[in-house]
């Protein structure tokens, strides 16, 4: 299990924003959490990637701690985050390099894994543009080369395909379904598109509330709620009450800039 | 070592790619030398106190590395903002090198505009006697440059967004530059108005550079490099705790 969570608990103030939540994720998988606006999956994988403190509980990432082994499990991980976390006066190379330095990627190894990554998502001709002038999908293809730079064991991604256009979507997941079968790289990701959960996850966890109320492959999960349909089953176990989202900072800025 | 010569690279690109930045901050120093250089000039040399303009320059030298120093550590709010901040959070990076990458960088920059004003300088007669006072001045204005990176970085820290901008512009940076002799000399100033400027660390920046470059200095050069020393390391703590503890 190259992802084992274990009654992990978060609590701000008195809010408890993730309450005992349990779930493990085998390597090599494709690993979706679901789960309706307020329900703690930002909180979980903040918590995952050594971003907050569990109050308590347990997480191991491919066999590190990540309070007491912080840097070994950011060693394990790449992320794609839900807004652009790219250095936008840079060129997509110099965005490249910069994280391949901060993760110790070996000198003469840096060019040649810059190349294929960049290759690989198609922006390798447009590598010595500066980033600001990139679409929201491209921004989004360079931060999926950038997060497998130093060839992580699993990749987060949280809404990786919001706002984007069917065909990079269509385009996105590709990239990454490849991935996970050539390099048995495990994904780890969230995502409001229930529907690409179920084309894609192996196995799925649904949370409300703080709390895990569904687990399962996509198939196990539609049978249990009797129907076809993963988000039919996503809405009878969440019910159909409109959620509010956090106010953030950073989604308005970007929402005002996106092309 | 790379980790922290990328991140100073990375701020020497951003400020070399910003021609309206580069441009735009050179404004103000051209201002200070011309209208309060020569407006002065007449009643401070009526008061027997000599040459205004070389009095000035190397205070004018000090207001442009202090605004960009605190500026340059104040970029962390705009990381923030536009989410960078976050894969720096998230590599596995000590917070204090990417602390020192970052003011490294940024006092680099300082010091080179430092240096541009007082290229500047030249044209409104202000004039050096040996190149040795040049390399000297450089020196202290990269210590002054380091420490109010630092400064703005801790503070930068501490906010959680851009709106606090401006009260720390206005009340703490203007305040600082006003109050550390850069325009007028601190010799017989009133005891209230004395002891705020000897508490002022600016003012042992601003009084290094007049040592160095004028000969005009009202402390020690050792005097002043022991303070900046001291008040670099003591904010070198303080800032890389504030930052080590951004919850991006």
């Amino acid at each position: 299990m190259i992802i084992k969570v274990d009654k992990l608990v978060k609590k701000f103030k008195d809010f408890t924003a993730v309450d005992q939540i349990s779930f493990n994720v085998e390597s090599g998988e494709i690993f979706a959490l679901l789960g309706p606006n307020g329900a703690g999956k930002t909180t979980t994988i903040k918590m995952l990637t050594t971003v907050l403190k569990p109050t308590s509980g347990s997480v191991i990432i491919n066999g590190y701690d990540p309070v007491h082994e912080k840097n070994k499990v950011r060693q394990s991980f790449g992320i794609v985050f839900q807004d652009p976390s790219l250095d936008e006066e840079l060129t997509a190379y110099e965005n490249m390099n910069l994280h391949a330095v901060l993760y110790r990627v070996p000198f003469q190894e840096r060019p040649i894994k810059i190349q294929a990554l960049l290759e690989f998502v198609e922006l390798w001709d447009r590598r010595k543009e500066r980033v600001k002038n990139f679409s929201g999908g491209m921004k989004r293809r360079l931060e999926i080369a950038r997060g497998l730079l130093h060839h992580p064991k699993v990749l987060f991604l949280d809404e990786p395909t919001q706002g984007l256009d069917p065909q990079t979507r269509n385009h996105i997941w590709e990239y990454i379904k490849d991935l996970n079968k050539k390099e048995k790289m495990t994904v780890f990701f969230t995502t409001h598109y229930i529907e690409e959960a179920d084309k894609v996850a192996d196995r799925v966890v649904i949370i409300d509330h703080g709390q895990v109320i569904a687990s399962g492959t996509p198939a196990e999960i539609k049978k249990q709620n009797n129907t076809d349909d993963l988000e039919e089953a996503f809405i009878s176990l969440t019910g159909r009450q409109i959620r509010e989202e956090k106010a953030d900072n950073s989604a308005a800025i970007h929402s005002r800039f996106r092309r | 070592m790379n980790i922290i010569f990328i991140l100073w690279l990375r701020e020497l690109k951003r400020y070399f790619r910003s021609w309206p930045r580069l441009i735009g901050s050179l404004g103000q120093p051209l201002l200070f030398m011309i209208a309060i250089g020569f407006g002065f000039g007449p009643v401070f040399k009526a008061a027997g106190m000599g040459d205004y303009i070389q009095f000035l320059i190397p205070g004018v030298i000090a207001m442009s590395i202090i605004f960009t120093s605190v500026f340059s550590g104040l970029q962390i709010i705009w990381d923030r903002q536009f989410g960078f901040l976050k894969e720096m959070l998230v590599a596995p990076v000590s917070r204090l090198q990417i602390m020192f990458g970052r003011c490294l960088g940024g006092a680099t920059i300082a010091v080179f505009q430092g240096c541009i004003v007082l290229f500047l300088s030249f044209i409104v007669g202000f004039h050096l006697d040996h190149i040795w006072n040049f390399f000297a001045a450089v020196g202290f204005m990269f210590l002054t440059a380091f420490l109010f990176t630092l400064f703005g970085t801790g503070i930068a820290s501490s906010l959680k967004d851009a709106q606090g901008f401006q009260l720390i512009i206005n009340f703490l940076v203007m305040p600082i530059f006003f109050l550390s002799g850069a325009i007028f000399p601190i010799n017989d100033l009133g005891p209230y108005l004395y002891e705020a400027v000897t508490l002022n660390p600016l003012t042992y920046g601003v009084d290094a550079l007049r040592g160095t470059l004028v000969d005009l200095n009202h402390f020690s050069l050792i005097h002043d490099f022991s303070i900046l020393v001291i008040v670099i390391v003591f904010f070198l703590f303080i800032s890389s705790y504030l930052f080590s503890k951004i919850e991006a």
